[in-house]
C-alpha cells in the first residue's frame, strides 16, 4: 500500500530535483502519446529540440516567444508570493499594450528612441492601474481578487477590440487598407525597440529588460523590508497586522506591482514585435494564463521564471513549426499540458513524502 | 497484521500492551528513543510528559499511524506489526484523538459505524449504541446529529466508536484539553469504569493533577525517552514534575528569592475611562481605569469573554477604542495603530501566539525580528541586513534557551513552550516599558510554565510594568503584586497579593460584589 505523509521540512535539493523530474516524467508520458499517434518519439523530440534551440535562428524565435511569457510569469509569481491570486495578467498585459501603443503613436516620430522609456512607463502604469482596481477592492472591501481580476480580463479584451473594430479611435488605421479591414495603426519606426544581435542569435530588447527585472524582483523579495513584509503577510495577515505592518497598502502595492510587470510585458510586445495594437492576436495569445503556469513551474522564484519562460517559449515555437499534415495539430498543446500536469504532481511530492507500507494478512502469529 | 519471524516471544502474556525499544526518528530528531512501555489489563496508565516529549509519537505508533524505525509491539502476548490504524483496530486498540474525526452532518450512530463493512441497520445500531453508552456511563442520543452535540458529547461519541469496535485498549490524547472541569470529572469516572471492566486505558496528559486523579500507573517521557514508570499511589505531583522536567521545579514566585522592586513614582501604563467594542460591535470594555507601575505585575482575572482580551488589544493598538485614553510611561497614545504602541514601548503576548503573535510558517529568525525589522541594525533604509538578523537570532536563541534545530526552522515545528519562548524573546528583547501578556502559560507544560513565569518576573525586575491577563487564579496570586477582577467589561475589584483570598476573587469573577 502506498501512503502520502506530510513532510516536516523541505530539503533544499528537492527544489531543483522536483521540477527537473517533473519535466522528465512529462517527456516520457509524451513519448507514449507520440508513439500512439504513429510518430517516432525520439525523432519528434529531436525535431522539437532542433526547431526550438539548435540554431541561432531557432533560438531567436524561441526567445521572441519567451519574452511576453517572461513578463506574465513574473507578474503571477510576484502576486502569488503574497497569496494574492492575480489571474488578471492577461488583461493587464493588454492594457499595457494599449497605453504603450498610444505613447509610441503619439511621440514616436518626434522623440525617436527616447520614446522607449516613455512606452515602458506607460505600459507599467497602465497595467498597474488596471490591476489596482482589483487591488483596492480586495484590500478595502475584501472582494475575491480571483474573480475581479478574471472579469477585468474580459473587459480589457473587449476594450482593445472595440478600439480597433468598433470605433474610430486613435489606435486604428483609418486610411488605405484600414478602410477595408479594421486594423491598428503601425507605430512610427522611432518607437521600435532595438534588438541585440550576436551573430545569428538575436536577443530581443524586451527579453533583456525582463531578465533584469527578474533579478530586481528576486532582490526585492529577498533583500528588502518590503519583501519581508510580503512573506509575513502571505503567512499570517493577523501576525503582520499585530507587528504593525500596513497590510492593506501592501496588498494594493503587490497587485499593482504584479499588474505593472504584466503591463511592461505588453509594452515590450508592442514595441519589440507587433508594432501595432492587435486585439485579435493578443486575445488569442493567452500570455497571461501561460504566465500562471510558468510561475507555478518556477515555484514562484523570479530567476527560475526566466528559464521556464524560455523553455515554454521553445515548446510553443517548436510546436508552431512542427504542425503539419504528418503531425497532429494538438499534440504539442497536449505535451505542454502534460508538463503542467506533472509539475503540479511534483508539487505534491514536494510537500508530501511517499511511504510504502507492507500489508500482512491478518491472523498470522508468531 | 502480525508477522511470523519464528521467534518465541518472551513477554508477559498478561500484559495488554508491551512496547519494547520503540525508536522513531523525524528528519534527524529522535521523537522516541528506545522507549519501552507496557499496559496491564484493567488499568489506567497515564503517559505524562512536556509538549514534544514524544507522547503523541508513541501513541501514534501504538495506534498504527506511524511505523517505528525499531522496536517491537506485543498485544496480549502476541507480536504484532501495525502498518495502519486498521491493523491497530483489528488488534483491539482504539484511539481518541485530541481533534475529533466526526462528520458533523451525520448522526451519532452513523458516525460510529462509519467505515464498517457490514450493512447498516439503523434501529438495531442505535439500540446497541445506547446500551453500550449506558454500560460505560457515556450517555448520548444515537439519533442526534453530531453538530448538535457539545464538545464533551462529541468526545463520548469518539470513545463509543472505539468501544463499538471492540477496543480493549483505549488511547486518549489529551482528552481534557477541550472539556470543562465537570466534564473532565465525568470522563474520569467513565475511564475508571472501563478499567474495572477489564479494559485498559492509556491516558495522555501534561497535567499533573489529572494524572494523579485518574491513573493507576504513570510513565513519564522526557526528550523522547522513558524516564520512569511509577505507581500513582506511591508518587507525588512534585516528583512527577521533577521527572518531567529533569530538575527541581519552582512552582510559584514565592520560591524566587527576590521579588521585583516597584517604582511607585513611575506609572508606565495608565488607562482612563477606556471603552472598546468587540469584533461584533458590542461594547466589551466599558470604562476601565487601570494603572501599572514600573516593576509591578498586575493580574487581570476574569472568566474569559468579559472583555479582558479586548482590553489587552486596545492597549496594544490592534483594536480601536471607542473612547478614553491610554498613557504609556506618561505619554498619551492615539490608539489607532499597533505600530504606534510598539514604538512607544508596549510589548504584547497575544492569546493566539502561533497565529497572531507569530507567523507560523516563517523561520525562527524572521519571527524574532517581526517588530524590529523596520529599524537599524536589522534593516538599513529599505534593505534587510541578513547578517544582523542571523546574529540577533543566535543571541536570543542562546539567551532564552530556545530549543530549535536551527534559526531557519519553521516556527510551527517547535514545541508549544519553545514557540512561547520565541515570542517572549522578541517582545522582551525590545526593552519595552509595558508588557501585556494574555494567558501566557495556557496550554504549556510544567517546565515551560516555569520558564515563562520566570521571564515575566525577570521583566518586572528590569523595570517593566507587566499586565498579566489570566483565568488561572493560582497563577495570578503566585505571580502578581495586585489582582484586579474584570467582569462584564468593568473592573470589579482590586486586591493586593498579600490579602488575596481565592474565594473572594472567585465570587468577584462571577459578578458578585
Amino acid at each position: 500500500m502506498i501512503r502520502l505523509e506530510r513532510r516536516a521540512s523541505f530539503p533544499k535539493w528537492l527544489g531543483w530535483v522536483i521540477p527537473i523530474a517533473s519535466i522528465a516524467a512529462a517527456l516520457v508520458a509524451g513519448a507514449l502519446l507520440i508513439l500512439v499517434s504513429g510518430n517516432d518519439p525520439l525523432d519528434t523530440y529531436s525535431r522539437i529540440l532542433d526547431r526550438a534551440f539548435a540554431s541561432g535562428e531557432a533560438l531567436s524565435a524561441t526567445l521572441i516567444a519567451a519574452t511576453p511569457l517572461l513578463f506574465t510569469g513574473l507578474a503571477a509569481a510576484a502576486a502569488f508570493k503574497m497569496g494574492v491570486f492575480n489571474i488578471g495578467g492577461q488583461g493587464q498585459f493588454v492594457i499595457g499594450t494599449v497605453t504603450a501603443a498610444w505613447t509610441g503613436l503619439m511621440w514616436g516620430d518626434s522623440l525617436g528612441k527616447a520614446v522607449i522609456p516613455l512606452m515602458i512607463l506607460a505600459g507599467v502604469l497602465g497595467g498597474a492601474l488596471w490591476a489596482a482596481i482589483a487591488g483596492v477592492l480586495r484590500a478595502w472591501l475584501n472582494t475575491n481578487e480571483i474573480i475581479t481580476t478574471l472579469m477585468l480580463n474580459y473587459i480589457a479584451a473587449n476594450l482593445a477590440s472595440w478600439l480597433i473594430f468598433n470605433s474610430r479611435s486613435y489606435w486604428r488605421l483609418l486610411s488605405g487598407s484600414g478602410l477595408q479591414f479594421p486594423q491598428g495603426k503601425r507605430l512610427p519606426e522611432g518607437s521600435d525597440w532595438p534588438d541585440l544581435s550576436l551573430g545569428s542569435l538575436v536577443l530581443p530588447c524586451g527579453l533583456l529588460i525582463g531578465t533584469a527585472v527578474a533579478v530586481g524582483c528576486w532582490a526585492l523579495y529577498r533583500h528588502t523590508r518590503f519583501g519581508f513584509e510580503v512573506s509575513i503577510i502571505s503567512d499570517s495577515p493577523e501576525a503582520a497586522a499585530y507587528a504593525g505592518m500596513r497590510t492593506k497598502r501592501k496588498v494594493l502595492a503587490v497587485i499593482a506591482l504584479s499588474g505593472g510587470l504584466a503591463g511592461l510585458g505588453g509594452a515590450a510586445d508592442v514595441g519589440n514585435f507587433r508594432h501595432v495594437l492587435d486585439p485579435k492576436g493578443l486575445n488569442q495569445s493567452g500570455y497571461g494564463y501561460a504566465g500562471i503556469v510558468i510561475a507555478a513551474l518556477a515555484r514562484l522564484n523570479p530567476i527560475a521564471v526566466v528559464f521556464v519562460a524560455v523553455l515554454m517559449g521553445g515548446l510553443s515555437n517548436a510546436g508552431r513549426s512542427l504542425q503539419g499534415p504528418d503531425f497532429p495539430a494538438g499534440l504539442v498543446g497536449t505535451l505542454q499540458g502534460m508538463v503542467l500536469f506533472f509539475a503540479l504532481g511534483g508539487e505534491v511530492l514536494a510537500r508530501y513524502r511517499i511511504r510504502r507500507t507492507v500489508r500482512i494478512p491478518e491472523g498470522v502469529t508468531v | 497484521m502480525s508477522i511470523g519471524t519464528g521467534q518465541i516471544s518472551d513477554v508477559d502474556a498478561s500484559l495488554a500492551v508491551a512496547m519494547t525499544g520503540i525508536t522513531k526518528q523525524f528528519s534527524g530528531v529522535l521523537a522516541n528513543d528506545d522507549v519501552s512501555f507496557d499496559v496491564r489489563a484493567g488499568e489506567v496508565h497515564a503517559l505524562l510528559g512536556e509538549n514534544g516529549a514524544g507522547k503523541s509519537t508513541l501513541s501514534n505508533v501504538l495506534s498504527g499511524l506511524y511505523h517505528p524505525d525499531a522496536g517491537t509491539i506485543h498485544i496480549a502476548g502476541r507480536r504484532v506489526e501495525l502498518s495502519s490504524p486498521r491493523d491497530a483496530i483489528a488488534c483491539g486498540i482504539g484511539m481518541v484523538h485530541q481533534h475529533f474525526h466526526l462528520v458533523p452532518t451525520f448522526t451519532v450512530a452513523e458516525n460510529i459505524v462509519l467505515g464498517e463493512k457490514r450493512p447498516f441497520r439503523r434501529k438495531e445500531t442505535e439500540e446497541r449504541i445506547r446500551a453500550l453508552g449506558e454500560e460505560f456511563g457515556l450517555p448520548v442520543d444515537p439519533a442526534a446529529k453530531v453538530w448538535q452535540l457539545s464538545v464533551g458529547e462529541q468526545q463520548r461519541v469518539e470513545i463509543l466508536k472505539a468501544l463499538e469496535r471492540q477496543a480493549t485498549v483505549l488511547i486518549l490524547d489529551e482528552p481534557t484539553a477541550v472539556l470543562t472541569p465537570q466534564e473532565s470529572e465525568t470522563l474520569f469516572a467513565t475511564l475508571r469504569a472501563m478499567a474495572r471492566a477489564g479494559r485498559s486505558v492509556v491516558f495522555i496528559s501534561h497535567k499533573l493533577d489529572e494524572v494523579m486523579a485518574v491513573s493507576d500507573r504513570v510513565t513519564v517521557l522526557r526528550d523522547g525517552r522513558n524516564v520512569g514508570t511509577v505507581e500513582t499511589a506511591t508518587t507525588s505531583p512534585r516528583e512527577l514534575a521533577n521527572l518531567m522536567v529533569g530538575r527541581e521545579v519552582v512552582f510559584s514566585a514565592d520560591d524566587h528569592a527576590n521579588r521585583p522592586v516597584i517604582d511607585r513614582e513611575r506609572v508606565v501604563l495608565r488607562t482612563v475611562d477606556l471603552h472598546a467594542d468587540d469584533s461584533r460591535g458590542r461594547p466589551a470594555v466599558r470604562g476601565v481605569d487601570l494603572s501599572v507601575c514600573a516593576g509591578e505585575i498586575v493580574a487581570v482575572c476574569g472568566v474569559s469573554g468579559n472583555g479582558q482580551r479586548e482590553l489587552a488589544e486596545t492597549i496594544c493598538g490592534t483594536r480601536a477604542r471607542t473612547s478614553g485614553e491610554v498613557f504609556i510611561d506618561g505619554v498619551a497614545t492615539t490608539g489607532r495603530d499597533p505600530r504606534e504602541a510598539i514604538e512607544m514601548g508596549v510589548a504584547h503576548i497575544p492569546e493566539d501566539r502561533l497565529h497572531t503573535g507569530l507567523a507560523a510558517s516563517a523561520s525562527v529568525e524572521h519571527n524574532l525580528v517581526l517588530k524590529s525589522y523596520r529599524r537599524p541594525p536589522i534593516s538599513k533604509g529599505p534593505l534587510l541586513q541578513h547578517r544582523a538578523i542571523r546574529k540577533n537570532a543566535q543571541e536570543l536563541i542562546e539567551r532564552f534557551g530556545i530549543k530549535t534545530p536551527d534559526a531557519h526552522t519553521s516556527t510551527r515545528l517547535l514545541s508549544g513552550g519553545n514557540v512561547q519562548k520565541v515570542l517572549l524573546a522578541r517582545e522582551l528583547s525590545s526593552d519595552p516599558h509595558v508588557l501585556v501578556a494574555a494567558s501566557p502559560t495556557r496550554g504549556l507544560d510544567v517546565g515551560a510554565i516555569e520558564t515563562v513565569r520566570g521571564l515575566l518576573l525577570d521583566a518586572a525586575r528590569r523595570g517593566m510594568g507587566v499586565l498579566l491577563i489570566t483565568e488561572d487564579l493560582e497563577e495570578a496570586i503566585s505571580l502578581s503584586d495586585r489582582i484586579v477582577v474584570m467582569f462584564a467589561g468593568r473592573l470589579a475589584g482590586s486586591v493586593d497579593r498579600d490579602n488575596a483570598d481565592i474565594t473572594e476573587i472567585g465570587l468577584l469573577m462571577g459578578g458578585n460584589q
